[in-house]
């Protein structure tokens, strides 16, 4: 699990107690961010009525987000498209750029994608208190249920909505481990076979590759969209 | 003989890599909280920039730039739709202005045809009066050379008459009493003689 280790990049740097040194995972962060920022800027400096190639990238991913985020939330949730485009391609950008061997996967790690669900569920909650105040709370008790059944549902409700930060940063966080983990048992497969039994799991390692980043670029969406759900439920709150 | 070596070196792979996996961490370098605080401390930093940096600075720009292209290309169909009209319209008038040259030009040609015909009946009229003159003018002379011809005829008559009897006969006539019976001929026959 070598892959998965972080480890220190120069000088320890400690906040009070806190170790807060820059680490492989840090710089992966950075190169996502940076290349994101590059790919976007370039992408929207010069604007021709047919784009190159790279403003037609950058548009395409502008609309695409878009599109997403009005055919699952509506049209409310407009004003935290930036925080769900950037969250979006963070989190593909940390994807793809664990795809290319000997690099580190940020969003393989429980911690990163659990602060990021963390603060998508607090901050969904906050939204859905200061929209509707204490009427937010409608939403564990669904409509249209017999009243026998109502304490159940209620705490099965409030169980399901606690739980989405775990499930979201859990579906994140293992799919990303376990595509990586057995792209590694392959790999050694095919050390340990050699040249004679090597071909069957290399080429299994070469569909496995192509899986990846296909798992890297729906985890990346389906973070997105769940977001996007949760946001439509603290939006426009009918059950 | 494939599946063979595959499935004995899955198994000898099974505890390689266990074995391997075991030597390397005591676990999951996931659940290992040394460096939590820090990847914390730099998804939040990171993220945080990318966060201000895209929606305030390349979101809006990627934004506006669709906006236009879109109103541009809207204001382009306007314009071509309005193009399309008046060229329909110059094509209607160039239709009128085509039509209206054809008539003029059969007007000109009927105008040219009737003159040309009215010429051509007058000069037509003045030779028909010219040629009628003539006719008439030879028909005069006709008359006057067919009234005339009769008494040259018998005086022909006479002359010849005279000069056989003399080559025949070897006498003189008179030439009175030849002219008398000539005179006396034409009256019996002349009608015979030239044809009224």
């Amino acid at each position: 699990m070598t892959q998965f280790e972080v480890y220190r990049i120069g000088p320890e740097i400690k906040v009070g107690a806190f170790d807060i040194s820059f680490t492989n995972a840090s710089l992966f962060m950075v190169i996502s961010s940076l290349a994101i920022l590059i790919i976007f800027n370039l992408g929207s400096k010069k604007n021709s009525i047919l784009p190159n190639k790279i403003q037609l990238l950058a548009e395409l991913s502008y609309s695409f987000v878009s599109k997403m985020i009005s055919d699952t939330a509506g049209s409310k949730a407009k004003p935290y498209f930036s925080f769900i485009f950037s969250l979006f391609m963070f989190v593909l950008f940390c994807n793809m750029f664990g795809m290319i061997p000997y690099t580190f996967t940020v969003t393989s790690h429980i911690i990163v994608t659990f602060i990021l669900a963390a603060f998508i569920f607090i901050g969904v909650t906050v939204i859905g208190f200061i929209k509707h105040g204490f009427g937010y709370l409608k939403l564990f008790v669904p409509g249209g249920v017999p009243i026998v059944l109502l304490p159940l549902i209620v705490v099965i409700e409030i169980i399901s909505y606690l739980s989405r930060p775990i499930s979201l940063s859990v579906r994140l966080f293992a799919n990303m481990m376990a595509g990586h983990t057995m792209m590694k048992v392959f790999g050694g497969f095919v050390v340990s076979l050699g040249i004679v039994g090597g071909w069957l799991p290399l080429s299994f390692s070469v569909a496995l590759t192509g899986l990846e980043i296909l798992v890297a670029f729906l985890q990346a969406y389906v973070f997105a969209i769940l977001t996007c759900i949760y946001l439509n439920d603290a939006l426009n709150l009918h059950h | 003989m494939f599946k063979k070596i595959f499935l004995y070196s899955l198994i000898a792979n099974f505890f390689f890599t266990k074995k391997t996996f075991a030597a390397e961490s005591g676990g999951m370098p996931q659940l290992n909280p040394e460096f939590w605080i820090s990847q914390i401390f730099w998804l939040v930093l990171t993220f945080g920039v990318l966060y201000i940096v895209l929606s305030k600075l390349i979101l809006p720009k990627i934004s506006a730039n669709l906006e236009l292209r879109k109103s541009q290309i809207q204001e382009n169909i306007e314009a071509a739709e309005k193009q399309r009209e008046s060229s329909e319209a110059k094509l209607k008038e160039f239709d009128g202005i085509i039509l209206k040259s054809k008539i003029e030009a059969k007007n000109i040609f009927k105008d040219a045809r009737e003159k040309v015909i009215k010429n051509i009946n007058s000069k037509k009229e003045i030779l028909d009066k010219q040629i009628d003159d003539e006719i008439k003018k030879a028909e005069i002379e006709i008359d006057t050379l067919r009234q005339s011809a009769p008494e040259k005829i018998n005086k022909i008559a006479v002359v010849t008459s005279t000069e056989i009897l003399k080559k025949l006969i070897g006498a003189e006539v008179n030439n009175s009493s030849i002219s008398a019976i000539v005179d006396d001929l034409v009256k019996k026959n002349g009608d015979r003689y030239y044809g009224h």
